[in-house]
């Protein structure tokens, strides 16, 4: 047991972790934040085409006032992450005046602008951590999902990593069938370079649902995933991602618990505060940080946070042996394949999701569709960007796709095991 | 498990942000991103009062707790120790 004196005796009221957050915390503990939709890059597996950074971004001042927020809340970290956060031409003051207010950040990219001298700098901030995303672990695997050139480019931004001095920086990977076979070739790759291997699991948001149904994982795999994680323990970081595999037997490190709207969130680059970074759509849209209240107030009196923190029926779930770890799984997931919310995840490892998915009509007409005018298409605009980039944008942004670009709050943070 | 020795002074490691909540606590530990928590309310203002009291004892009396409860205080101390949350201030006056 950590840090409890609870000992002796049982304690007044829930004393299980995972019952106190089920009700919400007054603030998150880490939250995503997308800074924009432009990008360096044009990568395929983002489904996105060219185009320029939506002119109703948050400006500086606005970021910095809602990151004085997250201060005052006591918001740990944020994910920063886009687009590629680093063609925002404030990131870098943007990132200083949150470490230098006690909010840490963590930010991904795909590795292109890890130069020496930026390693040298990150490295030398303790409260900026770095995730590197890799999805094989030979360029074979990986830059057949990623682009040619990729995983050339990823290593070299862990090498200039390791080679600044930065130790514990993520090597971030989405498991896909593909690559589940790679597990130690991962882990060795992170070893080798002083870095901390991360898993997260492949999530069927938005658009990304057709690419999920040929890149999740196959029932089989999912065992030997779990069999991998349970042998690694803590040393893998999941964040939290796999808590649906808890069904297998043994609970998982981490909450078990899905956080969305609980102790993780959204903030989209106009503000827009959702329950989770994989749940991007109006059903799961709780404010903007515009409005009066700023994000404190969604966070605290949002409706559609309000009734993510009651209890939650099962369902279907309900009479299954193993709900108290899985919880039915993942809300975003059930979602997206059109699943209703209080029944299995679609990866079910009782197979009772896949049954469900096999039900549906063949078209896909029934599954979640973009909605509001968040997308809003404009042509494409080259070079009017803060940088010489060639910008890219979702074209889509109420299914964005899977990609590196997604993040999961708390897939960085080293959780503790509940009943610890 | 082992207590650690209440008679000398520690304190929470620089790079821990502690979180208040109605249950207790949250640390947050940026050095090695490990989150934990208190359950108690208590044992939050026992870590709240490790940096000036001279040793943990003092910290635990001044917070409440009276002698029966120490060994337990000092168990929950240990296993902050054990994931750096706690760290032994030196000892320099
Ligand atoms: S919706 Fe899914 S990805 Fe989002 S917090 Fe819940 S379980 Fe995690
Ligand atoms: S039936 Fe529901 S609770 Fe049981 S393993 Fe499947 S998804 Fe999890």
């Amino acid at each position: 047991m950590t840090a409890s004196p609870q000992t002796s005796g049982p304690a007044p009221g829930a004393t299980r972790l995972v019952d106190l957050f089920e009700h919400g915390l007054d603030a998150p503990i880490c939250l995503t934040w997308e800074l924009t939709y432009a990008c360096n890059l044009s990568c395929t597996h983002c489904l996105s085409s060219s185009g320029r950074r939506d002119p109703r971004e948050l400006t500086t001042q606005e970021a910095k006032a809602v990151i004085d927020e997250l201060e005052a809340m006591q918001v740990f970290y944020v994910n920063i992450g886009g687009g590629e956060p680093t063609v925002r031409a404030d990131f870098w003051e943007l990132l200083d005046y949150a470490t230098a207010h006690h909010v840490g950040v963590k930010f991904s990219t795909n590795g292109v602008r890890i130069t020496p001298e930026v390693a040298r700098r990150l490295a030398r901030n303790d409260y900026v951590d770095v995730q590197i995303s890799l999805d094989g672990a030979t360029a074979e695997v990986n830059d057949a999902v990623r682009g040619a050139g990729s995983h050339a480019t990823a290593l070299r931004a862990m090498r200039n990593l390791a080679d600044a001095g930065m130790t514990g920086f993520k090597l971030s990977v989405v498991c896909t069938r593909h690559n589940i076979p790679q597990l130690d070739e991962f882990k060795a790759l992170a070893d080798r370079h002083g870095a901390q291997l991360r898993l997260t699991r492949l999530r069927p948001s938005g658009r990304g649902a057709d690419v999920w149904d040929e890149l999740h994982p196959r029932p089989e795999q999912q065992r030997q995933l779990y069999d991998w994680l349970v042998a690694h323990g803590d040393t893998v970081l999941t964040g939290d991602s796999f808590f649906h595999l808890s069904a297998y037997g043994q609970a998982l490190p981490g909450l078990n618990l899905c956080g969305a709207g609980r102790v993780v969130c959204l903030i989209d680059p106009v503000g827009d505060v959702y329950a989770c970074p994989f749940a991007i759509h109006d059903e799961f849209l709780a404010g903007n940080v515009r409005r009066p209240g700023g994000f404190t107030g969604v966070w605290r009196e949002s409706e559609l946070f309000r009734s993510l923190r009651e209890p939650q029926t099962g369902g279907a779930c309900a009479s299954c042996a193993f709900y108290d770890t899985c919880k039915g799984g993942c809300m975003a997931a059930k979602f997206f394949t059109g699943l209703p919310l209080d029944g299995p995840d679609p990866e079910c490892v009782q197979g009772h999701g896949e049954r469900l998915l096999a039900r549906r009509p063949k078209d896909r007409g029934h599954l979640p569709k973009p909605s509001g005018d968040h997308s809003h298409r404009t042509t494409p605009a080259r070079g009017r960007g803060p940088v010489d980039v060639v910008l890219a944008r979702r074209p889509d942004r109420d299914r964005p796709p899977v990609g590196d670009c997604v993040e999961h709050p708390l897939a960085g943070m080293v959780l503790p095991r509940d009943g610890d | 498990m082992t207590a650690l020795n209440l008679d000398r002074a520690w304190d929470l490691h620089p790079q821990v942000s502690v979180r208040p909540e109605p249950f207790g606590a949250l640390l947050y530990h940026f050095g090695t991103r490990k989150l934990t928590f208190l359950k108690d309310r208590r044992l939050l203002a026992v870590v709240q009062a490790l940096a000036t009291a001279p040793t943990a004892r003092a910290a635990c009396s001044a917070a409440g707790v009276d002698d029966e409860d120490m060994p337990r205080y000092g168990q929950a101390l240990a296993a902050l120790t054990r994931s750096s949350m706690v760290v032994e201030r030196n000892r320099i006056p």
